[in-house]
């Protein structure tokens, strides 16, 4: 009885040891990867701000992002046009406000694929998806940390030159999408419900 | 005795024969579907035909590379498509590259205010822009914000998506290396449209041939590279091939056996000879007769010719075999006479079949029979030699005797095997027909494989649903296209169908092209009421010079015309939809199920039918192509039933009276049994019955006839004699048919299975129950 009740701080102690020296020695993709993949799942408001050379202003678009593991991901726009891009495993289905419906199969669109898998495997810690299309670069601490994504593809490339992922242990902050002509997007993730 | 001199019926014969094979030689032999069709259609009929003649599928060539490297098949591919596209023969080719989808996007792009379903003078006046614009930044800001993008200068108001939008719902094909590929990328596809229309089998077959030519001379080609091909013409082509090779085959073999068998029999090379001289009259005679009656010979037609080899050999065998001293017993040229009338009768009523390929089977047979039956009776007896002897057959024929005779005690078998084969076929009458068409397919399970999975690789779901309709021309065609479109744009947003491709949306109306752009204001109320609607936008109108210059442009364009879509998909999609013919266009419109809910793979067509009715437009035909397929069928199936009742009932009628109701029942008897249980077996062997299946029951109660009719015919000599030859006759016939039993076309192996099976036991029935006399010789 004893030993049951120590165990289990003991354990805590010891994790939080183990990801401290961790962190002393170098926070790499291993680690940031290990502690992503252990959110199993997670719901989030964001708030999306596209900054276009053509309009004046910014534009903003809101709504919530869900995620699943390991492979469900939902972008649900609220504002200012309500629609929504709904992933399970292979297919991708696109929710438009009059209703109408769109699914393609991401084997089929390369460019949407590594698009879609560089918030999905980010959020599930699956780095070997990520490699599939992107170089990566980490920097920071496991409390503050910057993945930079370069595309590999030459289609990829001409239209988006990085994406930035930042956030703090599991928690990812923020999402930019630098794109190939100076445009960009910004995502702004505020978690509301982690397990 | 003979009214003619042996020398002028030899001439006549030969002139006739001559006469034949010149006919012939000018025959034109079809392999296609037309067979299948009916000859005088219902209006929705006329659509299935013309959807299968000149609709896009059939016109479509579905083409795949595969092995070697994924690279190694993009080039093949573009080299594959560059090549044929200067090919006449095709008017079409698509192999996915970017190129093509340049052209197609630049056409939407650059007219798209001759296109945009949107266009109307309140869009472009300030409030309409305003709102309009507003529309066009909100879908920036969402997810397709990225895609979008580059149109926003020039196109504001977003007329380019509103055209997109109206295909909504379809999945292209996957692109790899910038030619479209399979789903799981190990095959590079693309397609060719046949310029000549679906029914031509030869041009196909040459189309086809130079498919596989250049593919073949294609340079620095490895050589694990291969090409695969389906689609209607390359299934029309194969099945042709395969029936050509297959009654080649059948025949060769088929006369190799029959010729053994008498040879056996007859020991003699010259009475062998003289044996199958009625069997090519008859078979000449009868193509020839199709040949004149029809225009063409179907190669199913031809098909049976092996059939014809089983009856007319017959003639042959009962005349060599019941002669004695250079005679025959007077009462045989009657019971012959009675045969061949009695299979003339039961063929007649497929004369009259709408079901093109059994009217033009029951011309061959007919005249093939008629030709045979007056070649054995006039021409073979004067050329018989006079030394010419049969080797003595009086052994077997006693031995064939007591066989029968033992048999004879069984009768009560027969009528036990009548009555549970009656039983088994009342109660199963449901399951007792096949429905399908493809049921007479001789297309492979890898050949239909192969076409689903480039089928299902081109993203083309099979078009199941055509709302069709006729124009007298070109631009009349499209104005109505203009307006089904209103009415299926409703039923979509309803959710009634999916979708639908229109030829209006790819090409409007000259007269909606007028209409929208003089819907577009002139430069300075565009430039005025643009400067307005801006106002409390993020997009300032200095930036939106390029849209000015478009819409100045747009008002002073040319009517689009056919030629603006050349080389594109579009263009290929248009051909498909909008189809000259001689008489004028034929629209063919697609519908898309909507997929949703339990029944998403299916169309109310009803509800269609009734929106398309409320909006005046009852000569739009929409149809189920499954169904209408399927019902095309059924009603053959239903015919022949009824056809064949008629030939039955007439042949017993004949009988009737030739020889009296009493003896007319005892020969009708047996073979009204033999055909039952011919029926209920095929049934217990799994088989489902076809028409193929019924025409031979018709065929088994025409040589049946004549086994019962020498057994109780009174005058027929020597019944040893006639019973061996019965035995001989009816061997060369199961011989034959059993042989057309094993072929890979299942047209012919359901006749043949059919014929032998039918025929062995309409003469053993006959043997057990029509022998009337006591046969009590001492040997």
């Amino acid at each position: 009885m004893y030993a049951h009740r120590v165990a289990k701080p003991l354990a805590g102690l010891l994790f939080l040891l183990a990801v401290t020296a961790a962190h002393a020695a170098s926070f790499g993709m291993p680690d940031l990867m290990q502690m992503l993949s252990q959110q199993p799942s997670g719901k989030a408001t964001f708030v999306e701000k596209k900054t276009l050379a053509v309009l004046k202003e910014p534009l903003e678009s809101s709504g919530e992002l869900s995620f699943t593991a390991p492979d469900r991901l939902e972008k649900r726009t609220l504002k200012p046009k309500p629609e929504a891009i709904v992933l399970v495993g292979d297919r991708l289905t696109l929710e438009r406000s009059d209703g109408r419906k769109m699914t393609v199969s991401l084997s089929d669109r390369p460019e949407a694929a590594a698009f879609v898998e560089s918030i999905r495997a980010t959020l599930s810690g699956d780095r070997g998806a990520l490699e599939r299309y992107y170089a990566i670069a980490l920097d920071g601490t496991a409390g503050n940390w910057q993945l930079t994504l370069t595309p590999l593809q030459a289609r990829m490339q001409k239209i988006i030159s990085q994406i930035r992922i930042s956030g703090a242990r599991a928690q990812v902050k923020t999402i930019s999408f630098l794109q190939a002509d100076g445009d960009r997007s910004d995502m702004t993730i505020t978690s509301t419900a982690a397990r | 005795m003979k009214p003619l001199p042996q020398k002028i019926i030899l001439a006549l014969w030969a002139a006739a024969m001559l006469a034949a094979i010149a006919v012939i030689a000018q025959t034109r032999f079809i392999a296609d579907l037309s067979a299948f069709m009916p000859k005088t259609p219902s209006v929705r009929q006329q659509m299935l035909v013309d959807q299968l003649r000149d609709g896009a599928i059939a016109r479509l060539v579905l083409v795949g590379i595969e092995g070697g490297s994924a690279e190694e098949r993009a080039r093949l591919s573009r080299q594959l498509t560059g090549k044929l596209a200067r090919d006449p023969q095709f008017a079409s080719v698509q192999d996915g590259d970017a190129a093509t989808s340049e052209r197609d996007q630049r056409y939407y792009f650059d007219n798209r205010y001759l296109l945009s379903p949107a266009v109307t003078p309140a869009r472009f006046g300030a409030a309409g822009m305003h709102q309009a614009i507003q529309d066009m930044i909100d879908e920036l800001s969402g997810d397709a914000g990225l895609a979008i993008k580059p149109l926003l200068p020039r196109d504001p108001t977003g007329e380019t998506l509103r055209i997109i939008d109206q295909f909504g719902g379809d999945t292209p094909p996957r692109t790899d290396n910038g030619v479209w590929v399979s789903r799981d990328g190990q095959r590079a596809v693309l397609m060719a449209q046949l310029a000549e229309s679906g029914l031509n089998t030869d041009a196909q077959a040459r189309a086809l041939d130079s498919i596989r030519a250049a593919f073949s001379a294609l340079p620095n080609r490895s050589a694990g590279t291969r090409l695969v091909m389906s689609g209607t013409s390359v299934l029309s082509v194969a099945s042709r091939d395969t029936i050509q090779g297959e009654v080649a085959r059948l025949a060769t073999v088929g006369t190799v056996l029959v010729v053994c068998l008498l040879l056996l029999i007859y020991r003699s090379p010259m009475l062998l000879l003289l044996g199958l001289v009625p069997v090519v009259s008859g078979a000449l005679a009868g193509i020839a007769a199709v040949s004149l009656a029809f225009g063409h010979v179907h190669g199913l037609t031809l098909g049976f010719g092996t059939t014809l080899i089983g009856e007319a050999v017959d003639y042959s065998i009962y005349l060599f075999m019941q002669r004695s001293d250079g005679a025959h017993p007077s009462g045989f040229w009657r019971t012959i006479r009675l045969g061949v009338l009695t299979s003339i009768v039961g063929f007649a009523a497929l004369l009259s079949s709408s079901f093109p390929g059994l009217s033009q089977l029951g011309l061959y047979s007919i005249s093939g029979l008629v030709a045979a039956a007056l070649v054995t009776r006039y021409v073979l007896p004067g050329l018989i030699p006079a030394g010419a002897r049969l080797r003595n057959l009086t052994r077997f024929g006693a031995l064939l005797q007591r066989v029968f005779d033992g048999l004879a005690r069984f009768y009560w078998l027969i009528a036990a095997a009548g009555v549970l084969a009656t039983a088994l076929v009342v109660v199963n009458r449901d399951t007792l027909w096949n429905h399908s068409l493809t049921a007479l397919s001789p297309i492979t399970k890898a050949q239909s494989q192969l076409d689903l999975q480039l089928r299902g690789d081109l993203g083309g779901n099979d078009t199941r649903y055509v709302a069709s309709f006729t124009a007298p021309d070109q631009e009349s065609a499209l104005v109505a296209s203009e307006r089904v479109d209103a009415v299926l744009s409703r039923l979509a947003r309803a959710q009634t169908i999916g979708g639908f491709h229109a030829p209006s949306q790819l090409l409007p109306s000259l007269a909606m092209q007028a209409a929208r752009r003089s819907a577009l204001p002139d430069e300075r109320a565009a430039r005025q009421n643009l400067q307005t609607a801006v106002a409390g936008l993020p997009l300032s109108a200095d930036k939106l010079e390029g849209f000015l210059a478009d819409l100045r442009a747009a008002r002073a364009q040319a009517p689009l015309t056919r030629a603006a879509l050349a080389g594109t998909a579009s263009g290929m999609l248009l051909d498909s939809m909008l189809i000259k013919r001689p008489d004028g266009y034929l629209v063919l419109i697609p519908l898309r199920p909507s997929g949703e809910g339990a029944h998403g793979d299916q169309i109310d067509l009803d509800r269609v039918r009734a929106a398309l009715g409320a909006a005046r437009l009852g000569q739009v035909t929409v149809i189920d192509l499954l169904e209408e397929t399927t019902g095309i069928f059924d009603s053959y199936t239903h015919e022949a039933l009824i056809l064949s009742g008629f030939g039955c009932l007439a042949i017993l009628l004949l009988l009737a009276i030739a020889c009296g109701p009493r003896r007319a029942g005892v020969v009708a008897f047996p073979l009204v049994c033999a055909v039952l249980c011919d029926v209920a077996l095929l049934h217990l062997a799994g088989i489902t019955l076809t028409i193929l299946h019924l025409v031979g029951l018709l065929l088994v109660v025409a040589i049946g006839s004549n086994y019962a009719l020498f057994f109780v015919s009174d005058d027929v000599g020597d019944t040893r004699k006639m019973e061996t030859s019965l035995v001989i006759a009816n061997l060369a016939t199961v011989m034959s048919f059993g042989l057309l039993g094993t072929s890979s076309v299942p047209v012919l192996s359901y006749i043949g299975s059919t014929v032998a099976i039918g025929a062995f036991l309409a003469l053993l029935f006959a043997a057990m129950l029509a022998r009337v006399r006591p046969h009590a010789h001492p040997v």
